[in-house]
């Protein structure tokens, strides 16, 4: 029986393990030569949250330097002051009534509908808006961009294999030196990490881009890494409160795991089986 | 509903009065007491385990259906908000996507489970038969389902298996157009899909209430493959077998936690995370893990009709296989030469899935390298059909002729006597 029981968890096993390793080799072919470094994120790992200080550097970036291709579709203003959330202030438990968020909201333009005229007008944001397009449609944003079409970046850590370090090392694949047989082509640079090595983004990140509030020396890794952590959260917000209800979840489930086990043994006591 | 006769006394008038009328609460009872063979192992806990597999995706998946939008501007955009949005979405849509894989992790045990020690002989032809409809059903609603998040690779897997349908002999194109409403997967496809996948967890539902049926009329096998004979062989369900059960099922609900906690993405595909998009064909269009040692076979012919057919037939195989089996002897434990190939089997089975997840042409054994310094070796493809043949050959070859010419070993007379041994009270362990 314990035999069979030793079978189970290998079985087990031995599926995660088959399937960990077909993931890391479709994480691995996008990539080619170039060494992706494995940076340590402060939300890897069972326990691991956001690093707030860094998100928040991190929508900083976003604000100054991405958001003028890229749009948060997904995003809500108010969500930035969620539970989790980089802005997420004890005191404000309804991020709408939260003075950041409020501030970030008005920050941008939000396109709307007068109610008396009918009239399309432009107002200063409020957090329940959602974070608005950057571009009316997707041609304009190609037309605008050389062909290429910024993408979403709600979800982009989510949707790139490697995740989290995909995103860092893009912004910081640009100093690599290009194979000489590789033509570009017009508006294209070269990135080892982009699939095929052509991307349409000019290297978007240069010392001292931005000053930050806090006083980091704002180098290209420093607001590489900022602005992935935003950008981690922002695919992820609900991971911390994930976390923390799978850890109780686990530990009840442990516990039940063993009372059930003691509770077989003794209902099986005099039983010959 | 039960083969054995109840015990069940209706002790109030209430209950009198009920079980003169319509007898619910014996069945019930009945449910309980029902007669187990007392050997049953941890591998036969996976009946229970499904069932709650299924209540949970009917559970979670009614609820998200509640705020899904299966319209192609929108459906992305609605699981987002699920996730973001709706109180404890978080939670139940990892559960629901992490729970088909969990739903087929232990529907593949407990098929195998089945094919070990022959679960599907006389008399349980019918009970195995049902099973395989559930697994054909459970594959459709697996597929239905994933097509609905409107990723890349809902979208692209979709096109690739209507696609199917279009190779079909005269009437493909047109049933290919029947089914997706359209001449493209689009707006008409993902409504229907969505109805569909919303019906097919009841008739899974039903086809579970016949399979239990048949289960509580022939009773369960168990890993000797004895029939029960006596009362002495066996136990009653409740408490031996809840308790049983209910330990597995929280070591199961373990692994289960793990996955919607802590690696919620693990088992799909980063490219459903990029809203689907029909002018942008992904590198790899790679399905379900669950459905890659099919895909395998599919890959493995050149031809596209015969592919399918070949997919189809490896399906097909298992509702024939208790006519296939021409041996007597239920569990591999008493057949010395079928339990190799049996293990053999299951290995071929893993291959498949890696086939399957990989790109064809790839070196998957490599030999060294050629003379321009190319690595040479065994590629996917040939993998896969190395795989294929022995899969086949499994069922039409090795099990008929197996069961003519092997001598099984001495089984014990009873389980009971498997158990407490003959009269001397020496324990007959069976090989295992």
């Amino acid at each position: 029986m314990t035999f069979n029981a030793k079978l189970i968890f290998f079985t087990v096993a031995l599926v995660i393990t088959t399937f960990s390793g077909v993931g890391y080799a479709a994480g691995d072919s996008s990539t080619g030569d170039y060494e992706m470094e494995h940076k340590h994120w402060h939300f890897n790992g069972a326990f691991g949250t956001y690093d707030k200080a860094s998100a928040q550097r991190g929508y900083q970036v976003y604000r100054e330097v991405c958001s003028s291709c890229h749009q948060l579709k997904h995003l809500s203003f108010r969500h930035l002051g969620d539970q989790g959330a980089p802005f997420y202030d004890e005191r404000y438990p309804n991020p709408n009534d939260n003075p950041l968020v409020k501030n970030f909201a008005a920050d941008w333009s939000i396109e709307s509908i007068d109610g008396e005229t009918g009239d399309i007008l432009e107002r200063p944001g409020v957090p329940a808006d959602k974070f608005p397009a950057i571009y009316p449609n997707a041609a304009a944003a190609r037309a605008s961009n050389g062909g290429g079409l910024p993408p979403d970046l709600s979800v982009i850590v989510s949707a790139r294999n490697g995740g989290a370090d995909y995103i860092y090392n893009l912004l910081l694949a640009y100093d690599a030196e290009m194979p000489n047989d590789m033509v570009m082509g017009p508006g294209l640079s070269y990135n080892p990490v982009m699939d095929g090595g052509a991307i349409a983004m000019v290297a978007p990140l240069s010392e001292d881009l931005v000053e930050y509030a806090d006083g980091t020396p704002a180098t290209v890794e420093q607001m590489a890494a900022d602005v992935t952590e935003f950008l981690a959260w922002s695919s992820d917000p609900k991971m911390e409160q994930r976390k923390s209800a799978g850890l109780m979840t686990m530990l009840y489930l442990t516990i039940l795991a063993i009372l059930l086990w003691f509770s077989y043994k003794r209902v099986w006591k005099d039983v010959e089986h | 509903m039960s083969g054995h006769p109840s015990t069940y006394e209706p002790k109030y008038a209430a209950t009198k009065w009920l079980d003169t009328r319509l007898p619910i609460v014996r069945m019930g009872a009945d449910f309980m007491t029902f007669p187990s063979p007392r050997n049953l192992n941890y591998w036969y806990t996976f009946g229970g385990i499904l069932t709650l597999c299924l209540a949970s995706q009917i559970i979670t998946g009614i609820i998200l259906a509640m705020h899904y939008v299966p319209h192609v501007d929108l459906a992305f955009d609605s699981v987002q908000r699920i996730r973001r949005d709706v109180p404890f979405g978080w939670l139940l849509q990892p559960m629901h996507a992490v729970g088909a894989s969990m739903f087929f992790l232990a529907v593949y045990v407990h098929m195998f489970r089945g094919l070990y020690y022959g679960s599907y002989k006389a008399p349980r032809e019918v009970l195995w038969i049902i099973g395989c409809l559930i697994y054909l059903v459970m594959m459709a609603t697996g597929f239905l389902g994933y097509t609905l998040p409107w990723g890349q690779m809902s979208f692209w897997g979709a096109t690739v298996i209507t696609g199917f349908f279009g190779a079909v002999p005269v009437v493909g194109e047109s049933l290919q157009q029947w089914l997706l409403g359209g001449y493209a997967v689009d707006n008409a496809t993902l409504n229907r899909f969505f109805a569909l996948h919303y019906l097919l967890p009841f008739v899974i539902a039903g086809l579970v209430g016949l399979h239990v049926w048949a289960l509580h009329h022939v009773g369960q096998n168990n890993p000797i493959g004895i029939t029960t004979k006596t009362k002495q062989d066996t136990l009653s369900f409740h408490p031996y077998y809840t308790i049983k059960d209910g330990f597995a099922v929280v070591v199961f609900l373990l692994i289960f936690a793990f996955f919607i906690f802590y690696q919620p993405d693990a088992l799909g595909h980063a490219d459903n995370y990029i809203e689907a998009d029909a002018l942008k064909t992904p590198p790899h269009i790679v399905p379900e893990w669950y459905f890659l040692p099919f895909y395998a076979i599919l890959r493995a012919v050149p031809d596209k009709l015969l592919g399918i057919v070949l997919m189809l037939g490896a399906i097909v195989v298992l509702f024939v296989l208790p006519w296939l089996d021409t041996s007597k002897v239920r569990s591999m434990r008493f057949r010395p030469v079928a339990k190799w190939f049996f293990w053999i089997f299951l290995f071929f089975c893993f291959i498949l899935g890696w086939c399957g997840a990989e790109t064809p042409d790839n070196i998957a054994i490599p030999f060294g390298t050629d003379a321009s310094g190319q690595a040479r070796g065994l590629n996917f493809t040939w993998l896969s059909r190395i795989a294929t043949i022995y899969y086949f050959a499994y069922f039409v070859l090795i099990l008929p002729i197996l069961g003519l010419v092997e001598t099984p070993k001495d089984r014990p007379e009873s389980i009971t006597k498997a158990v407490l041994g003959d009269i001397n009270h020496t324990v007959i362990v069976p090989a295992e």
